[in-house]
């Protein structure tokens, strides 16, 4: 069954070809925001030097030092909280004897393709109502709630895989259900676990419309709401600086991307497949 | 599924192991939820008494044509995101069946880069192609076609399509993985007895590919569908939803209504059928792929 290099050749360049077009906004922006400030850039030649003028300018100008710090104080919150909380209830669902447990895992099977657009409204009342609105409890919360579904089912999923004879033969032992869950079966789930921290700081970091609905205070803006309000602002309308200040924002997810971009794609397409 | 749980005898203690994330869950999605639903039954400014007015809020926005105009927009993004990269991505998937190259990896990671990326920043990215002096105009300009350049994210006509094109774009590498990684898994004797048989590459595509990606395309459908509705952050930023109403789409106008024009009833009826549309459409594409066996 060999192939012919033609077909190879053929692959090859559709493959290019889609990474081309991929590629292109990407680097349309880049070469923008490395302009010479005050130039005009068509997007059709190549930059004549590098400036990081740009960079500068959007950093101090667009408050990201701060919508940076928010996002990560927001991201951190929401997926420590998410998983300590979602591990037990996993382990119930897979592992442990539950009444009810069809219904309360239908239940949130709702969540898993529930829009934001149906929460938002009561959120941000019930938000202003315990004075949590423009705190970071307004957008931390929410998102805690509306990533457990995903995750209950993603840490299920990895519990299941784990042989049943492991935990038959801690049982013979005398270990107790916290104790299983901890020194056998949580050590197997590691790489399940960290595939999940990837996807939640993916999806908490470019959340949106909660935060552009409960953040009111400019200090308090996460990197993407400061990103929205840093474009539509008429004094920075040179889109150069705009350009840089959208890189600014992709840049942590970009790093994160880069190193594990694995874990990214199969957490993707097994997470969705779920 | 039994022998999966080592503890057989009931034990309350184990719902313990539940409560904090249905804690969560409860106070944050399902009561919210249900307030929604309560709300989208009155007259509500915000402040003050909800006034219970039963079903006219959803009647109004039934006969609102902005309203009804703004759901015929989200079926056109539909074809954008979901259909287009669909057939893309299986097009190419036939191409690719059996084919194993050198650098998949490195193709898979740029692939995919649309879908980690904020849609602030890949909105961002766009509105600069689009814009009256981008990069699609200044390409247009350079192969003589100044005549049709033009500011695309401000044409009645243009908005809505290439808004929809940015979908694609942030699609079709998905699907592509996507149905690549399915097509490998398909088994290879399938393929053997299509040649046998002397089926050509259309009757392959038809009659083995098509059918062994059926749960892919199933993925891909609810994932791009659910997408093509929502779509608020990608609209806000390009379009806003105009110019006039041309790319108005309901989230957006759950967002105006609610936070602007303090319409937080009908607000909530309109965020109600949104949902409703999704679970009605996911439901639908689960159910009639799921039947043809």
């Amino acid at each position: 069954m060999k192939q012919s290099d033609r077909e190879k050749l053929i692959a090859h360049l559709i493959f290019l070809f889609g990474c081309l077009i991929v590629l292109y906004p990407f680097f349309s922006i880049l070469f923008l925001a490395l302009s010479e400030p005050g130039t005009r850039v068509s997007g059709f030649t190549l930059p004549t030097g590098i400036y990081l003028d740009n960079f500068i300018k959007a950093w101090t100008g667009g408050g990201f030092s701060t919508g940076l710090f928010s996002s990560f104080v927001v991201v951190i919150g929401v997926v420590g909280i998410t998983i300590v909380c979602s591990i037990p209830a996993a382990y119930a669902f897979e592992k442990l004897d539950v009444l009810g447990i069809t219904p309360l895992f239908a239940i949130l099977l709702v969540g898993l393709v529930l829009p934001y657009e149906s929460l938002i409204i009561p959120l941000y009342y019930s938000m202003r109502k315990f004075g949590l609105d423009s705190s970071y409890w307004a957008l931390i919360l929410p998102q805690i709630g509306l990533s457990i579904p995903f995750s209950i089912f993603w840490l299920r999923s990895s519990f299941k895989s784990i042989p049943i004879t492991l935990s038959e033969a801690a049982m013979l032992e005398g270990a107790g259900k916290i104790a299983i869950l901890i020194k056998i079966l949580l050590p197997q789930m590691k790489p399940a676990i960290l595939t999940l921290t990837v996807l939640l700081f993916m999806w908490t970091w470019n959340e949106f419309l909660l935060a552009l609905i409960m953040i009111q205070d400019a200090d308090m803006r996460t990197a993407p709401l400061a990103l929205s309000y840093f474009a539509g602002n008429k004094r920075y309308g040179d889109p150069a600086i705009t350009a840089a200040a959208a890189i600014w924002v992709a840049l942590p997810v970009l790093i994160v991307y880069i190193f594990l971009q694995r874990r990214f794609i199969s957490g993707m397409v097994t997470g969705v497949e779920k | 599924m039994i022998n999966h749980r080592p503890f057989k005898k009931i034990d309350y203690s184990n719902y313990l192991y539940l409560l904090p994330a249905f804690l969560f869950y409860s106070l944050f999605v399902l009561y919210p939820l249900s307030d929604t639903i309560f709300t989208s039954f009155t007259e509500w400014s915000g402040i003050g008494e909800k006034k219970w007015v039963g079903l006219e809020n959803y009647k109004k926005n039934l006969a609102d044509k902005k309203i009804t105009s703004s759901i015929k927009h989200s079926f056109i993004l539909i074809i954008f995101y979901s259909f287009f990269p669909i057939v893309i991505g299986l097009g190419i998937a036939g191409i690719m069946v059996r084919v194993k190259i050198k650098g998949m990896a490195m193709y898979r990671a740029i692939l995919f880069l649309p879908q980690i990326l904020s849609m602030i920043v890949v909105g961002i990215a766009w509105r600069w192609i689009y814009a009256p002096k981008g990069p699609l105009n200044s390409g247009l300009d350079f192969f003589g076609l100044e005549d049709i350049s033009r500011a695309w994210l401000g044409s009645f006509d243009y908005a809505l399509p290439f808004v929809g094109l940015i979908g694609t774009w942030v699609m079709f590498g998905f699907t592509m993985i996507l149905f690549i990684a399915g097509v490998q898994k398909i088994p290879s004797e399938l393929y053997d007895a299509a040649k046998v048989d002397g089926a050509g590459a259309f009757a392959e595509f038809f009659n083995v590919t098509l059918p062994g990606l059926k749960g892919e395309i199933i993925v891909a459908l609810v994932f791009t569908v659910t997408l093509a509705l929502r779509n608020f952050d990608l609209i806000y930023i390009t379009t806003g939803g105009g110019p006039g109403t041309s790319t108005m789409i309901p989230s957006m106008f759950i967002y105006k209504k609610a936070f602007q024009m303090n319409q937080v009833g009908s607000a909530s009826s309109l965020g109600v059928m949104l949902t409703l549309l999704i679970f009605t459409l996911i439901s639908l594409i689960i159910v009639t792929l799921r039947e043809k066996k």
